[in-house]
């Protein structure tokens, strides 16, 4: 059976166990499937259309089912910058991949086993990442004249055998979803042809066995202002799954079990949301209040609009004249007692470089968000890449050393910002907390954690002299090197502090060698220091390795599927993965130097891998790949395994 | 204030001193200008830790290492943004920012006027010598036309900014102008910037007696050339107020003889006018156009504050949805449980 076959190339479908009776309906609103039901470990599916066709809208919805369903799943949204890109225009063409499966997995998937594809642009630039057997769901109404030609394409890929390869199934989306309307009264037929990605979303509902409820109720509670597109996009949605139960063309649905996770209570998360609830977490476990500068820039704005939906927390969102005054904004916050934080990417990271050394030298506490993105320059705004860790370390002048978190998977997000916050207000200083593209937008179950479970965040400001009578703003704790957190208000403990250099100790404006030798050496110290809080580097290693995968960020999932495979093939390989860049871990050089190979792979040429050379000495090698993606984790096993057989 | 024993205690220009030696050049204006300020400040019964100044990057940015107040010598025109995030994060301290013009004007000219428009609680003292003085003399950008400067050996070529225009442009509620030497009228522009409530702005014309000496001479020495704007009062100023502002029908302003007009003619200042118009008519009124320069308060108005109106999206989300339940935001959306093998 084709759509079987397909399943098994990647997806590890069992025979043995297909064409078991479907007898488990967990929706009311939809009958129950009398079709053949097939059961998978994994698949991987990637919805693309138009900008404007709602793919994002889609893919989002089917992940929520898929979430509550409970299988494990990762999500890799892949659209264009601009907003609405000519219609039926290659560049104009959204995706949306999510993975799913009955065990715990850790990639979005390198190749889909299914592409919906609404156009026929979509269908031109995804066709290529399918493997050979791969189920294909084509919107035929899309496939004109024109729009064939938009595409590029001579002939009809859907008349010329082209598709071969593939079990496609033509559906005629558009025109079945106005059927499927005619009835409903107030909207145009327009708007009822706009409804077809609830067609689709319907029909891959049937597929694969995704409770409904929810959808059904997000459309109700989304389209509330409008009840008459909330009855349009409902009927698509269950014409789409009678369609799947009905038609011939399809002669079986799937099931994929849910996952065996560890137990709690799970949700639903992005990156960039789970950053908002780490910076909202932080800011009650430091009971600071929050201030958030920003400026919109793609792909940080989420965490802008997240946290500015959020004020019952009393979080302050001060939507920025630009980059530089939304960092300015946060440490002018900090100054006064409260948890400042920047968000941004690349592009205006650069221009908070300037904010960020005064805070090196005022020794205030800001958090700094860097969503990284494909650049230089402008680069390529929703793609994700690595490339500003050399940034935030040394993008500043002179001896300016700011502590750097990277988050690894979007979940982690919230983890990462609470320790980034940790360590600002804990030793007065900038920090950098490092995202991406992927992470801001991709998604995974996320298994709730207990509130009293969190880590603390204690702040203490200063409440009177330090000195006898005196104050002294740069008397320094004994064990962090920090300086007092003196805050206006506070009656006795005024002071001026600034961007010139200080007196040690007094904080009075210094130009003495000696003195600046000092404070610059103390403000390096400081820094250093922070490696005595954080958890040593933990190193994967079932035994017997000489060769060490060292990743950071995002790449955790590809690396961790990749470094799967090559021991499935009964290869020996140890992991790491740095979560503290700056400072490092302080075994880092330890477990370095206790392998032979050491392999770096990351979305950039080298950043970590120079970054290990130059501090341990270690003869590292890089896996290095700048396409504005993730990887892919077959692609990572191959370069791993080749390493281990060197 | 108020003691830890209970007793009011009136404070003095003196408390408001700090031990740091002052080094601007001798002759300065800026030093006029500190005195007036530490006079001001014990009139406005705010505590001395309640108030923060922040300054830029120039010689006026020195100001706050001489309060002794809580103060930030911070980064070359951001002091408007990073006085911001303070206040509206701390309601309870009186902010002021302490800036020049190639401070305010050139590299932090975007902070400045959106400050402005936003009406944060602050207030802004802009210092204007027409000048670089820090880096030694280049052209700024409230220099005139033509200036030559070690920058522009045959002349700058670029139109100055006007202050005032520009604050009155960006919707200030608050705009004054004094002079360093003046201290009755500077100490009342600065008090009635420190009791309007949203963002203040004053320009203080102060001399730099080592790269532009003398470009106020003509109101700064010639006091019959200053026009003190009075609310309420028809405009005169000179010699026996033998002169005076009329506002012809284009609207612009203009000095006249009063003996020519007579006294009825006179524009009557309205600072608290809900157009800005009168206020922009009367900055156009300089020493290039009118042989003359008003000084005082040009605008007051209320208008909504940026730092109240935050403060009420606060306490109408807090009304709304109670105090924000961290629990509840991590379990907000669809949840599933996966139970354990017990």
């Amino acid at each position: 059976m084709p759509a079987a076959a397909a399943f098994s190339l990647s997806g590890r479908a069992v025979p043995g166990v297909a064409r078991r009776p479907f007898l488990r309906v967990r929706y009311t609103s939809c009958i129950a499937t009398s079709k053949p039901v097939e059961q998978l470990e994994r698949v991987v599916i990637r919805f693309a259309g138009d900008s404007g066709d709602g793919m994002q809208l889609t893919g989002d919805r089917f992940t929520s089912e898929t979430a509550v369903f409970g299988n494990d799943l990762v999500t890799l949204p892949d659209f264009p910058a601009e907003i609405r890109a000519p219609a039926g225009s290659l560049p104009g063409v959204s995706g949306f991949q999510v993975h799913f499966a009955d065990h715990d997995i850790l990639t979005p998937g390198d190749q889909p086993n299914v592409l919906v594809a609404m156009n026929p642009a979509a269908l031109k630039v995804n066709v290529g990442d399918l493997p050979k057997g791969a189920t294909l769901i084509v919107n035929t109404d899309a496939f004109s004249d024109r729009n064939l030609q938009k595409a590029g394409y001579e002939a009809n890929p859907l008349e010329d055998n082209s598709l071969t390869d593939f079990h496609v199934h033509p559906v005629a989306l558009s025109s079945m979803t106005v059927e499927a309307l005619k009835e409903v009264e107030g909207i145009t037929s327009r708007e009822a042809e706009r409804s077809k990605n609830f067609f689709a979303l319907g029909l891959m509902s049937w597929l694969y066995h995704r409770p409904v409820e929810g959808t059904l109720g997000f459309i109700e509670a989304k389209f509330s202002q409008r009840p008459e597109i909330a009855e349009a996009n409902t009927k698509a949605f269950k014409a789409g799954w009678n369609y799947g139960e009905t038609s011939e063309d399809f002669a079986v649905s799937y099931e994929v079990a849910p996952a065996r996770l560890a137990p709690g209570t799970y949700r639903q998360i992005s990156g960039n949301t789970a950053l908002s609830y780490g910076l909202i977490a932080a800011s009650r476990l430091s009971g600071l209040p929050l201030f958030l500068g920003a400026y919109p820039i793609t792909p940080a704005s989420g965490i802008l609009e997240e946290l500015a939906s959020l004020k019952e927390f009393g979080v302050r969102t001060f939507q920025a004249e630009d980059e530089i005054a939304a960092s300015g904004a946060a440490l002018g916050a900090s100054f006064g007692g409260a948890l400042g934080v920047t968000t941004s990417a690349g592009p205006g990271i650069v221009l908070k470089s300037e904010t960020v050394g005064l805070a090196v030298t005022l020794e205030l506490p800001l958090v700094i968000v860097d969503v990284q993105r494909a650049g230089p320059s402008t680069g390529m705004p929703t793609k994700p890449e690595q490339a500003d860790l050399l940034m935030v370390l040394f993008g500043r002048n002179s001896e300016s050393p700011v502590p750097v978190v990277a988050a690894s998977t979007p979940a982690g997000c919230f983890d990462a910002a609470i320790e980034a916050a940790r360590i600002a207000v804990t030793y007065r200083t900038p920090v950098f907390l490092l995202s991406d593209a992927y992470l801001a937008n991709g998604s995974e179950p996320w298994r709730i954690p207990d509130v009293a479970s969190l880590p603390a965040v204690p702040v203490e400001f200063a409440q009177g002299p330090n000195d006898g009578e005196a104050f002294l703003p740069y008397r320094r704790d004994a064990e962090t090197l920090a300086r007092p957190w003196a805050i206006p208000g506070t009656p006795g403990l005024e002071h001026r502090i600034g961007g010139l250099e200080k007196q040690d100790e007094t904080g009075n404006v210094s130009y003495d060698p000696e003195n600046h030798d000092r404070m610059v050496r103390l403000r390096a110290a400081k820094v250093a220091g922070i490696a005595a809080g954080i958890p040593e580097l933990e190193v994967d290693d079932p035994g017997g390795a000489d060769t060490l995968v060292l990743g950071w960020g995002s790449t955790y999932g590809a690396i961790g599927a990749a470094v799967r495979r090559v021991r499935a093939a009964d290869r020996k390989v140890a992991a790491a993965h740095l979560h503290h860049l700056n400072p490092f871990p302080r075994n880092t050089g330890d477990v370095l130097r206790r392998y032979e190979k050491i392999l770096v792979p990351e979305l950039n040429l080298g950043q970590l891998r120079m970054l290990i050379r130059a501090e341990f000495l270690v003869d590292a090698v890089g896996y290095n790949r700048v396409r504005g993606r993730p990887f892919q984790a077959a692609e990572l096993a191959e370069a791993i395994a080749a390493l281990v057989d060197s | 204030m108020t003691e830890g024993n209970g007793n009011v205690v009136q404070l003095t220009a003196k408390d408001f001193k700090s031990d740091q030696e002052v080094r601007w050049c001798p002759g300065c204006g800026d030093y006029a200008i500190l005195n007036v300020i530490q006079g001001v400040m014990p009139e406005l019964g705010i505590p001395r830790e309640r108030l923060v100044f922040v300054s830029g990057i120039g010689c006026a940015a020195r100001f706050p290492y001489y309060m002794q107040t809580y103060g930030m010598h911070s980064i070359h025109g951001r002091a408007p943004a990073i006085a911001t995030g303070l206040a509206v994060t701390r309601p309870d301290l009186s902010v002021w920012v302490v800036t020049g013009d190639g401070d305010a004007l050139s590299i932090g000219g975007n902070h400045l006027i959106h400050a402005l428009r936003r009406n944060v609680n602050l207030k802004i003292l802009l210092f204007n010598n027409r000048i670089y003085g820090l880096t030694k003399g280049q052209y700024s950008p409230t220099s005139e036309l033509g200036k030559v400067t070690k920058s522009t050996p045959m002349g700058s070529l670029d139109y100055p900014f006007n202050p005032l225009s520009i604050a009155i442009g960006a919707e200030a509620s608050f705009v004054g102008r004094a002079i360093d030497t003046d201290k009755k009228g500077l100490a009342e522009v600065v008090e009635a910037a420190a009791r309007h409530r949203g963002s203040a702005f004053v320009e203080i014309l102060q001399n730099c007696n080592i790269y532009n000496d003398g470009a106020f001479d003509y109101v700064r020495d010639d006091k019959a050339n200053r026009i003190y704007l009075e609310d309420g009062a028809p405009i005169r100023f000179g010699e026996d107020a033998a002169k005076g502002v009329v506002q012809d029908a284009d609207g612009s302003a203009r000095v006249v003889d009063v003996a020519d007009v007579g006294e009825d003619a006179l524009l009557v200042h309205a600072a608290s006018h809900r157009e800005p118009s009168l206020a922009f008519a009367l900055s156009r009124v300089t020493f290039d156009t009118d042989g003359a320069v008003p000084f005082g308060v040009f605008r007051r108005v209320e208008r909504p504050v940026y730092d109240d109106l935050l403060a009420e999206q606060l306490a109408a989300a807090k009304e709304r949805s109670g105090e924000g339940d961290l629990e509840a935001l991590l379990h907000s959306g669809d949840t599933w449980v996966v139970p354990g093998d017990g």
